[in-house]
């Protein structure tokens, strides 16, 4: 259940349009309990989380390898195996290297671009494609369905209350874009899907306004409803992205004959044409190497080299232009497959469906290290082996939440339905937020009620919250004039009182 | 913490409207006996073939429903056995087969035959759906191979290919074990998931592992957890050792000593049961054990019913659906050892099937959409002799469903479409911001000026379609009609008065503009003017209706 409610839905249905320009809320009688009050709710930041998803169950020992348990792994496939001497190098990591194919991964590394994290999965893994991409997608554990995605549960945590409300003043775009014509598990809210899918941002067809019968209490009304919200949401959308599409105009050369740059492109296209969209998915498919992986003759080129270098150009095209568009600071993005795959390759010179994999994030604020130890590989490895997981998979994502996307500690549970250990992917400064903690009972201007005697400036802006928290039974009096200004925002944790005799003056 | 609570509470507490609710229904499978009238029989027809076309709704309206279900069931070896697919255009490649001549019998001479051959197979397929005769055959091949997952490019060679889709309409309406064990020795399945190279040395589990997850006992939405075990997949990979293809032949073969002759032991799922190893072309006839203790397990119909009713009905089977509709359907299922057509034919006479509730609620997968809409609509096909033309108007729609994310023979992976599996959102993953468009898209072409090529035309013929209704000339009669047979919802009056007004009437009040105009086309058809006039707005009309979201409902 959600932890707090921001500032601001109520006043929605008194005072709408609400939200733009400088806003100033009072006039509440002395005793006017706010559950729910006026927002000021944008998020922390603006930065932007790009998915990419390796479609099939990518083989991770042949993609990031252990060269310090290097004749272990040949021996387990040496029909597939890469040879030692043709493996890329890794600045500062003797350990660890990259398939041939992915030179340009390598250089991402080695310029300080890209973060490897080893053996990513979860406990009792599943391996079926169906179900494993699931747990993925949701953020399960092994033996739970979810019916919610975890980016989608964080976009509801967020974006309050979505899609009422929105398109606003601060949110007039959407939050989630599936590049393609799919929209994912992952994207799953609550109650909706939070994704928008776009094949080409500047092509979009007009619907119609056509006539619009109430909904019958059917299951055929449900579904009417449903597609008439697409409509609406299609409608809504349109002119903002073709608008963002549109103002950029030139990028970095991206490969040709490449989906996934093709889909990174657009990616970067509508961050630089200054969508506040938050989470975009793009998918790279054909992963599923059950047989001939790569040439028989020579082990570095094949199929499963094509598809790396297929992702490793198009994430350092990606890359490239998102420097050349002034955006590296804001993206960071991740990979996942929904498994990897055997430790010991199958006679048919492929693999089959395995356990934990590496996870690679990238962008200009990772850390570029290789996180964890090279998996353990059996002397003599049978058809049952398979690589043991170092890091849960939700360790991954809440890391990503907590300091990139800056969800708050206290709330990071109620999204990943769980608690993860962080891991230090991201560089430390991207989520320093001052908050202001009001944890006493009475009077806002009395500074023994503030969390470390810390009173909130009477103007504040910036990277700065300020929480409604005052003691059980207790409640927290705005007796002054208070400006929440830009960037800043205002949090009351659910069933705290606040009341406002004096002016809330809220600013975007 | 309670890690449920954030999905329900949050879903109950925020939204105006619980959007998950359902509104279903507490009716089995007793026979429907209520009324059989347009409305009922559009729905047995929508659901059962690609669209109801205005004859075939008068065909099945001067039968009883009982004899119309049965009517559709009943599909003769003929029309399981058309003419197949041929090399469609002069082209360079492919040179061992001539143009107009079919491919299938012949190995191709030149190395990149197999691309324009699949795609003569898939447009071949477009055209029998388009052609489709007054039965289920196509929309059941169609939800078999959602079932039975092949992605012919990854398949390669077209001849496998087809004989998969041969092999698909074939079983369609047979015995499902049958099915299941022509499935497994398939050329296509076996190369798909690999089990062509399923030996002894090394087993492959991929086709061993889908066998019971995907196509017979069942695992995903309804079973999170399977309950055969990972060693079951192992096992039952040792039993499939040795199924392999001959290339020259282009036919399943066992291969006597790539076959594991030993025992295998399978889990209490499967009652610890122990498939003895064979030795010889004996080791063939575990295949049979290995299905015969799948099939032991009510895992299987129920999971066959559910994939049904999911295709036929609606996505949410709630513990009432479970209980009223699948149970029963399972169980008859099982008690005809597993023949298809008693359980579709209890289904579709059942009063569930016609319960108002389960009416006008699948939406449409875009071959449903757009296939329905050519036979609908009256779209006019190229003459049959000119196979050159229909084959490029059958690769249109394949190509527009393609980028509506339906890949006739491709689908994603093998568990198939997402929208007949991915909860919650299932058959609503077809509609979306991107596809949304293009449906309207489509059917605006559909409408106004058409798609051309090779000097043909696809279009609706908004005139044919008209005159066969039953009073075009009275405009309120007229749009009450055309929303009967393309929308499953009537629209209010009001509604329907401000479609009348609006298009028919160009915005003036009075019917006789619309009666009087009819009447002038009637009396001279070749009159251009006049023509001219009732097409213009019959476009309109119909664009109009089928740009409305009630369109995308079935």
């Amino acid at each position: 259940m959600k932890r707090r409610d921001f500032i601001g839905k109520a006043v929605a249905t008194t005072v709408v349009p609400a939200l733009i320009g400088g806003f100033s809320f009072k006039g509440f009688a002395a005793d006017t309990l706010l559950h729910r009050v006026l927002a000021s709710a944008p998020p922390m930041n603006d930065n932007v989380l790009v998915i990419v998803r390796l479609t099939g169950g990518n083989d991770g020992l042949n993609t990031v390898i252990p060269l310090d348990h290097y004749s272990n792994y040949y021996n387990a496939r040496t029909n597939i195996a890469i040879p030692q001497n043709r493996v890329l190098t890794l600045n500062g990591f003797a350990n660890t290297g990259l398939n041939p194919a992915m030179s340009g991964m390598q250089t991402m590394f080695n310029e300080g671009n890209l973060g490897i994290i080893q053996s990513v999965g979860y406990a009792s893994p599943n391996f079926s494609h169906f179900r494993a991409t699931d747990i993925w997608m949701s953020g399960s554990d092994s033996s739970e369905v979810l019916t919610s995605g975890w980016a989608g549960r964080y976009l509801d945590y967020d974006y309050v209350n979505f899609p009422v409300g929105y398109p606003n003043a601060w949110m007039p775009d959407p939050l989630a874009i599936q590049i393609g014509s799919v929209t994912s598990l992952a994207l799953q809210g609550a109650s909706m899907n939070m994704g928008m899918s776009i094949s080409d941002p500047t092509d979009f067809y007009n619907f119609l306004n056509g006539v619009e019968d109430p909904v019958p209490a059917t299951n055929a009304g449900k579904e009417l409803s449903y597609i008439r919200s697409v409509v609406k949401q299609t409608q809504q959308y349109a002119d903002v992205i073709k608008t963002a599409a549109e103002r950029v105009t030139v990028q970095a050369a991206y490969p040709d004959n490449n989906s996934l740059a093709a889909q990174l492109k657009i990616v970067a296209r509508l961050v630089k044409g200054g969508l506040k969209t938050r989470v975009y998915m793009v998918e790279a498919k054909g992963f599923d190497t059950h047989s001939l992986q790569t040439d028989a003759a020579d082990t570095t080129v094949g199929r499963h080299a094509d598809l790396l270098k297929g992702v490793s150009d198009a994430l350092k095209a990606f890359q490239d232009d998102c420097t050349l568009l002034g955006i590296e600071e804001k993206v960071v993005g991740m990979t996942f497959s929904e498994f990897g795959r055997r430790i010991k390759s199958n006679s048919s010179g492929g693999t089959d469906h395995g356990a934990a994999a590496p996870v690679f994030v990238f962008g200009k604020n990772v850390n570029a290290m290789v996180l964890g130890n090279s998996p353990n590989l059996p002397t003599t490895a049978t058809v049952n082996d398979n690589i043991d997981m170092q890091y849960d998979f939700r360790s991954v994502y809440a890391s990503l939440l907590q300091n990139w996307l800056c969800v708050r500690d206290t709330d990071l549970a109620s999204v990943m339905l769980g608690n993860y250990a962080l891991l230090p992917i991201i560089e430390s400064l991207s989520c320093n937020i001052t908050r202001y903690t009001f944890i006493g009972n009475g009077n806002w201007s009395d500074a023994t009620n503030w969390r470390n005697n810390l009173k909130p400036p009477v103007v504040l802006t910036g990277n700065a919250e300020i929480v409604i928290d005052p003691i059980d039974g207790g409640q927290c009096v705005l007796n002054i004039t208070q400006t929440v200004g830009q960037g800043a925002r205002l949090t009351v944790e659910t069933n705290k009182k606040f009341i406002t005799p004096g002016t809330l003056d809220i600013q975007h | 913490m309670d890690r449920r609570a954030f999905l329900t509470n949050s879903s109950a507490k925020k939204k105006p409207a619980p959007v998950h609710s359902s509104f279903r229904t507490l009716s089995g499978i007793a026979p429907y006996t209520g009324s059989w009238t347009t409305n009922e029989v559009i729905h047995l027809l929508k659901r059962t073939m690609f669209g109801a076309k205005k004859a075939d709704v008068d065909f099945f309206s001067a039968m009883t429903m009982s004899a119309s279900v049965d009517y559709l069931l009943n599909v003769s070896p003929a029309q399981t056995s058309p003419p197949p697919p041929i090399k469609s255009f002069d082209s360079a490649v492919d040179t061992a087969v001539a143009t107009g001549q079919t491919w299938v019998n012949t190995a191709p001479v030149d190395s990149n035959a197999n691309k324009p051959r699949r795609e003569s197979l898939k447009n071949w397929w477009v055209g029998l759906m388009v052609n489709q005769e007054r039965n289920i055959l196509e929309k059941l091949t169609l939800l078999w191979h959602n079932h039975f997952v092949v992605e012919m490019t990854d398949v390669g060679n077209a001849i496998y290919c087809y004989q998969y889709n041969d092999m698909l309409r074939k079983n369609a309406l047979g015995n499902f074990k049958d099915f299941v064990k022509a499935v497994t020795i398939n050329t296509a399945m076996l190369k798909y998931l690999n089990n062509y190279l399923n030996i002894n040395s090394a087993p492959d589990e991929n086709y061993a592992r889908e066998l019971q997850e995907l196509f017979t006992i069942g695992k995903g939405a309804d079973n999170a957890n399977a309950p055969y075990s990972e060693e079951d997949v192992k096992q039952a990979a040792k039993v499939l050792t040795g199924w392999a293809i001959n290339s020259s032949a282009m036919a399943y073969q066992f291969n006597v000593n790539k076959h594991d002759t030993g025992n295998k032991q399978f889990s209490a799922f499967y009652n610890n049961t122990l498939i003895t190893g064979r030795t010889g072309t004996d080791g063939m006839l575990e295949l049979d054990d290995l299905l015969t203790m799948i099939f032991s397990k009510d895992d299987v119909s129920l999971t066959i019913c559910r994939k049904l009713y999911r295709w036929f009905v609606y996505y949410d089977i709630d513990a009432t659906t479970e209980q009223n509709v699948i149970a029963p359907l399972a169980q008859i299922f099982r008690n005809s050892n597993y023949e298809i057509k008693p359980v579709l034919s209890a289904l579709f006479k059942s009063e569930h099937f016609f319960d108002a509730a389960n009416q006008g609620c699948v939406i449409k997968n875009p071959l449903d959409m757009l296939v329905g809409h050519c036979r609908e609509s009256n779209v006019v096909f190229p003459d049959v002799a000119d196979y050159t033309s229909n084959y490029y108007m059958w690769a249109f729609i394949n190509s527009t469903v393609t980028k509506m994310q339906m890949e006739l023979g491709d689908p994603p992976n093998v568990a198939g479409w997402p929208a007949y599996y991915q909860q919650p959102q299932f058959h609503e993953l077809w509609i979306n911001s991107d596809s949304l468009p293009k449906r309207n898209e489509f059917s605006d072409l559909m409408t106004s000026t058409g798609y051309s090529k090779n000097g043909k035309k696809l279009l609706m013929d908004v005139l044919a379609f008209t005159s066969a209704m039953p009073s075009p000339q009275n405009p309120n009669a007229l749009v009450s009609d055309a929303i009967t047979y393309l929308l499953r919802m009537p629209l209010t009056q009001q509604s329907r008065d401000k479609i009348k007004t609006d298009i028919l009437l160009g915005g003036q009040a009075n019917d006789n503009y619309w009666t009087t105009a009819w009447n002038m086309y009637v009396a001279v058809p070749t009159d251009t003017a006049n023509t001219n006039i009732v097409t213009t707005k019959l476009k309109s009309l119909y664009q109009y209706i089928m740009r409305l979201p009630e369109y995308q409902l079935s």
